[in-house]
């Protein structure tokens, strides 16, 4: 059992009732919607004659289906337009406050909610989309659900739910310069497997955590759901006090600090006890890079494509699978593998730390001749820091398109898509068929200072030599401006 | 294409013809791909079931077989449903006639999600499903019976007889089904005032105190 552990406090603070199904009704602390898996929600509650219960805990935007081009009314995609207006109607007629286009609040609704000050320790945190586990990064549980509990949550603040049990992730040492959260989350997925998780939450702990920023500790949890697990956690600590002290919705005054002597308790006992654990060493990892059709199907980018004999005799059918879809052969080194597109962005890598790690890369370099390069910032909140900075002109004098905020081609709902057999470095979450909007698409998940690098090399390269070569600007991360506005402070 | 009623009720058995879909970790993408999310109801959904997958396999993907057409047993492999977190996939494949799931395991949130609609997603071995799979190759016409009650599928037969595997499935969301329990708003609305106690010793709603 996993008694004493920051899961357990905050399971119990928050349970309501055991029902008779004999599920646990849990009081929801903070509900996050947005235009994709809401309308249908709203419509069934309406059916059913409720109301909204608590109007004040539930914040909308829009980010799945809008442009990133031209944000103007109406979308030209006529379909998009209906899912914004359902969404608006829907908000403006239950009292639902929605951070729409152009307010300098919008973006993906994984990146607003943190920089609002929304997501805190202690919650519960539920969302109609499986990236939820992002807002576990502040030591609240939060965890994505289907349409009808997003129905459920409206109707009554609450959901039924199983409990789930404990794995520690234990990380030791630091990561190495050029080596990011994202490499290492592929990392632990390569390791535990895309179902390792089910079952479980993740709480990621120990000396490599506790050095990581907030936005670096976002990047870690949102892949939690990739390793199958629908939530993962870190304990909240200096770090995660610094990061919301002062921030829209962040308790303020006398509040403050009686807010974090509170949050301070809520992180897992030093006695505490998990249904099990792994352990990880931080300077061991390698920028690591997919290549395949799941986020488990990871090396590092100084090894080849395994071979079916490197693999578990039951991950091989899915391997083969793997080498036709993304004509890839095993046994041949993954640097090297030629890309087409280029894309910066998503809720795992779309905030200004990660624009920064990208542009320190770019800064001084051309993208390749042939490659279609976009960057695309996680809200107007962190497009407003970056521009601050200056990194658009960094981007856009290498030859980087600059969007508009929103999801675009992580799951290529809006117009941004690949095209027939195009193969994307992308530092988005997916690599599944299809997942970038073309049937046949290919994708390789990495991170965007990784992304970067093969935008101008062409194709896949290990960023720490571009790093490290001499006459580049901005050639180490650790210089990169330091926190603005949307606050990337290490 | 459907013959069987959506679900409601208390749920024990159902009989329906099984459709094998082989392959692990078949992701919510591929079930319903992202450009028909692009909708404010459910209602059309069964067009895009697989829709990548089948216009890859031009007619021979076993949604397209026309031995399954009107099946409603999916018998799948592991960790079926990984992925995006969107109910439009058990809702595309209830709505074209999907009413019960066989598999060796399940992503969490999709389980969930069918649990929600009254699909029951029984767990059974590697080598069951194996052979549940290659059984109903087989004699694709044959009626299987998934019995919540004797927790086993039962394929009907009439060239082999009955022939019969055990599945599992978690004592909370057998009840759910079993009791009717599985669609739980008016539960949860049922039980205000536990909510508002809850509410009121929540240090973040109570100004820290």
């Amino acid at each position: 059992m996993s008694a004493g552990t920051l899961y357990d406090k905050v399971w119990d603070l928050h349970r309501v009732a055991e029902l008779p199904g004999g599920s646990t009704q849990l009081f929801i602390g903070l509900h996050l919607i947005h235009e994709v898996t809401s309308p249908q929600a709203f419509a069934a509650l309406r059916d059913l004659g409720l109301s909204v219960r608590h109007p004040e805990r539930t914040v909308a935007t829009v980010d799945h289906i809008v442009p990133t081009t031209s944000q103007a009314r109406p979308f030209a995609d006529p379909l998009a337009e209906e899912m914004l207006a359902t969404l608006e109607a829907n908000c403006a007629e239950h009292g639902i406050t929605l951070h729409g286009l152009g307010s300098g609040r919008q973006g993906i609704v994984h990146v607003i909610a943190p920089e609002l000050g929304l997501t805190q320790p202690g919650m519960t945190v539920a969302c109609g989309d499986s990236h939820t586990s992002t807002h576990g990064a502040f030591g609240a549980i939060a965890f994505g659900i289907g349409t009808s509990q997003v129905r459920d949550v409206l109707a009554s603040q609450s959901l039924a739910m199983a409990k789930l049990k404990v794995r520690r992730i234990w990380v030791d040492g630091r990561l190495q310069s050029g080596v990011y959260a994202k490499d290492l989350v592929l990392h632990i997925i390569r390791t535990l497997g895309v179902k390792g998780g089910v079952g479980y939450a993740y709480e990621f702990a120990g000396p490599a955590i506790e050095a990581l920023s907030m936005e670096e500790r976002m990047t870690l949890c949102n892949m939690a759901i990739e390793g199958g697990a629908r939530c993962g956690y870190v304990n909240p600590d200096q770090v995660t006090f610094d990061y919301l002290r002062g921030r829209p919705e962040a308790p303020a005054g006398e509040d403050w600090d009686r807010a974090v002597a509170w949050w301070r308790s809520l992180a897992s006992d030093a006695a505490a006890e998990f249904d099990d654990e792994a352990r990880f060493d931080a300077a061991a990892i390698a920028p690591t890079v997919t290549w395949g059709i799941t986020p488990g199907q990871g090396i590092g980018v100084d090894e080849t494509v395994p071979t079916p004999e490197e693999l578990d005799p039951d991950e091989r059918p899915l391997a083969g699978e793997a080498y036709r879809y993304m004509d890839l052969r095993p046994g041949v080194p993954i640097a090297g593998t030629p890309v087409d597109v280029c894309f910066i962005g998503s809720c795992t890598n779309g905030r200004l730390s990660d624009l920064q790690a990208a542009a320190a890369v770019a800064q001084g370099r051309q993208v390749a001749p042939g490659i279609r390069a976009f960057v695309v910032p996680g809200s107007e909140q962190v497009a407003a820091a970056a521009e601050a900075e200056g990194l658009h002109e960094v981007f856009r004098s290498a030859g980087f398109e600059w969007r508009q905020p929103g999801c675009s081609m992580c799951l290529a709902m809006n117009p941004d898509r690949l095209e027939g057999r195009q193969i994307s470095a992308s530092s988005s979450n997916r690599n599944f068929k299809g997942r970038q909007g073309s049937a046949s698409g290919r994708t390789l998940l990495m991170s965007p200072a990784m992304v970067a690098a093969a935008a101008v090399a062409g194709h896949v390269v290990d960023v720490r030599l571009l790093l490290a070569e001499p006459g580049a600007t901005g050639s180490c991360i650790d210089s990169a401006p330091a926190a603005s506005a949307a606050g990337a402070g290490r | 294409m459907t013959r069987h009623p959506l679900p409601a009720g208390p749920i024990s058995a159902h009989r329906g013809r099984g459709l094998p879909l082989p392959g692990a970790d078949i992701d919510t993408d591929r079930i319903i791909p992202a450009r028909f999310l692009k909708c404010i109801t459910f209602d059309h959904l069964a067009t895009g079931v697989f829709a990548d997958d089948r216009s890859e396999r031009a007619g021979a993907h076993p949604f397209d077989r026309e031995e399954h057409q009107g099946a409603s047993v999916l018998v799948v492999n592991r960790n079926f449903g990984c992925g995006s977190s969107r109910e439009h996939a058990p809702q595309a494949l209830m709505r074209w006639g999907i009413r019960a799931l066989v598999g060796e395991s399940f992503a969490e949130i999709f389980f969930g999600n069918c649990l929600a609609l009254g699909l029951p997603c029984l767990t059974a071995d590697p080598d069951h499903v194996a052979e549940l799979q290659e059984a109903i190759a087989v004699d694709p016409g044959a009626e299987l019976l998934v019995d919540l009650e004797a927790m086993e599928v039962v394929l009907e037969s009439e060239f082999a007889g009955d022939n019969r595997w055990p599945v599992t499935l978690d004592p909370g969301p057998r009840r759910m089904l079993l009791s009717g329990h599985w669609d739980g708003t008016s539960q949860l609305v049922a039980r205000d005032a536990e909510l508002t106690t809850t509410a009121a010793a929540l240090p973040y709603l109570n100004g820290f105190r």
